[in-house]
């Protein structure tokens, strides 16, 4: 049902990197499960509305009122890298 | 009191016992780090609940849960204190906040003792999918605890912590209590804020507590409910929960689904649960039959909805601003996806993958658009099946706990494990786990479902049968 081609694509929309081993078994196991999901295509759902939500929520919104951030030296304490007052990440184009 | 004598007690007992004066905050405390350093020192022949222990007695105000220590799945914020929802991913993550239910159960007194083990992301059904290991099951340490709360699930059934912290999305604090022999409850959707939960899928994950009675259960959530400006999805619980005390069940309408009750299941379980509907019946509950149609579609529309929700919400590790960083990569994009290759494990990208799939261009609606539909379904056959009884009731899990690496290489199969649990997942229903019945010396689980907000009655329900049912879990505290 999905190909080894169809991982690769789907893996770079994902931005997750894949050893040459890792596809067979990954298309494999989705198939398996695409499989089962299909089920959902036997039913009749024409006129059903979507439900992408239980909660009846009409945009609530809170008093718009400002209230402090985390320091600045808080949040880059948690990061692999930093650089000054920023995240450090490789070249976008090594 | 003996160290014996304190770990036997129900939160509830503790808390009055400090309260009377007849123990202290610490001594409590520390019967319950003794235990937890018992368990440590046994290394793989301990249960590998914890991920984090308290290292000295915290000082905490009063409160009505003064003194009482609670465990939390490693996935709630706590600020300070590693976080990282079992992923390699979040390696070293401490949070600069704590979670709001978090914080709320603190606020009313208890006292923070271990954060426990989970399947990575809340992905599994088995506690195998952790940075930290596989969890045991108390009942037999050659078999999973459940998953995904199943850290909390052991730890509660092996007297470790007198209760704790779960979260469920498909099933993943109903089917860990079902297969430790626990009391477990999946909130009403929005009853319990978010705000501080590391997500998983949005639109279902749920906070509930996990408890070694149905009275301790209403004691924490309690606690927990509540309306928070911080999650624009939680909604104000209509009164407060109430303590239960329900000893029949008078003119009470229990539905059995038909759907939910045979098609793979195994027959031990049928037998108890069915045991357990016999006793129901002699405390004046009336069964009948009801149908709810779409349910055996549930476990697909949720392989949709719950992966591509997944999918969006792990886009953010990407090495940035958090945790674990791939070493040497040449650029940014392998930077990336290096790091989202080393830090996550196989179910998650698995499960990445599906929901990316079901989302890319072309596939949508025939996903994603009709797995919503499907949802719809499912809610308005619960709504029918309410409109003729009070509560609906099937087993938790198809199956008791199953052995360690038997499921690993069949995703499928273990999928399979949240058949029952996960329509009242996708309809946001409450939904509790009580055990009734050993099969094969195993715990079954017995499911009670009502409509949104009928957690009182549930409750009452629930502590009825347990009363009737005298479940034993001594063997699992030994």
């Amino acid at each position: 049902m999905i190909d080894r081609d169809e991982v690769l694509h789907v893996a770079r929309l994902a931005r997750l990197a894949l050893e040459e081993d890792e596809l067979e078994p990954m298309a494999r196991e989705l198939s398996a499960v695409l499989d089962h999901i299909a089920k959902i295509g036997e039913l009749d759902l024409a006129d059903v509305p979507p439900t992408s939500h239980v909660v009846e929520l009409t945009g609530r919104l809170r008093p718009d009122e400002p209230w402090p951030s985390f320091p600045r030296e808080v949040v880059l304490a948690q990061a692999p890298a930093v650089s000054e007052d920023g995240f450090l990440v490789p070249s976008p184009q090594a | 009191m003996s160290a014996t004598e304190i770990l036997a007690l129900s939160a509830r007992a503790a808390t009055a016992a400090v309260a009377a004066g007849a123990l202290s905050e610490e001594e409590l405390f520390r019967a319950y780090l003794a235990r937890a350093e018992d368990d440590r020192a046994a290394g793989g022949d301990g249960l590998n609940c914890f991920t984090w222990v308290a290292e000295q007695v915290p000082s905490n105000g009063g409160g009505p849960l003064r003194g009482l220590p609670l465990a939390v799945k490693d996935l709630f914020c706590t600020e300070g204190i590693p976080s990282q929802s079992g992923s390699r991913i979040l390696e070293g993550y401490r949070p600069p906040y704590t979670a709001s239910v978090v914080s709320a159960l603190q606020r009313a007194g208890a006292s923070l003792l271990a954060k426990t083990n989970q399947d990575e992301f809340a992905m599994g059904s088995s506690n195998e999918n952790s940075a930290f290991g596989a969890v045991r099951n108390p009942w037999d340490r050659e078999r999973v605890p459940g998953g995904s709360s199943g850290g909390s699930a052991a730890a509660v059934a092996a007297g470790l912590t007198p209760w704790a912290l779960g979260t469920d999305t498909g099933g993943s604090i109903r089917q860990p209590a079902a297969l430790c022999g626990i009391v477990g409850l999946k909130p009403t959707y929005g009853a319990v804020s978010r705000y501080g939960m590391i997500a998983f899928a949005s639109s279902l994950d749920q906070a509930g507590p996990l408890t070694r009675d149905v009275a301790d259960a209403a004691l924490l959530l309690r606690h927990m409910v509540g309306q928070d400006e911080c999650d624009a999805t939680s909604l104000a619980f209509p009164g407060e929960i109430e303590p239960p005390t329900a000893e029949r069940l008078d003119g009470i309408r229990i539905g059995l689904a038909q759907e939910l009750a045979s098609e793979g299941i195994q027959a031990g379980v049928v037998e108890a649960v069915e045991a357990a509907l016999g006793r129901a019946e002699e405390l004046g509950a009336q069964l009948q039959p009801v149908s709810l149609p779409h349910a055996p579609h549930a476990l697909a529309a949720y392989y949709v909805l719950a992966p591509a929700e997944a999918s969006s919400n792990l886009a953010r590790y990407d090495g940035v601003r958090y945790g674990f960083r791939a070493a040497d990569a040449r650029d940014l994009l392998e930077m990336y996806t290096r790091t989202r290759h080393d830090g996550f494990g196989a179910e998650v990208k698995r499960r990445i993958m599906l929901g990316t799939y079901a989302l890319s261009a072309g596939y949508y609606e025939a996903f994603y658009g009709r797995a919503q539909r499907v949802r719809t379904k499912i809610s308005e056959d619960f709504a029918t099946a309410f409109s003729s009884v009070d509560f609906i009731v099937t087993p938790t899990s198809p199956t008791v706990a199953f052995r360690l690496g038997e499921r690993t290489g069949d995703p499928l199969s273990m999928y399979m494990s949240d058949y029952c649990t996960v329509p009242m997942s996708l309809a946001g229903i409450p939904a509790i786990s009580i055990p009734c019945g050993l099969s094969e010396g195993l715990p079954v689980g017995l499911q009670i479902t009502g409509p949104a907000f009928s957690e009182n009655r549930l409750l009452g329900v629930a502590h009825a049968l347990e009363r009737a049912l005298e479940f034993d879990s001594q063997r699992a505290r030994a």
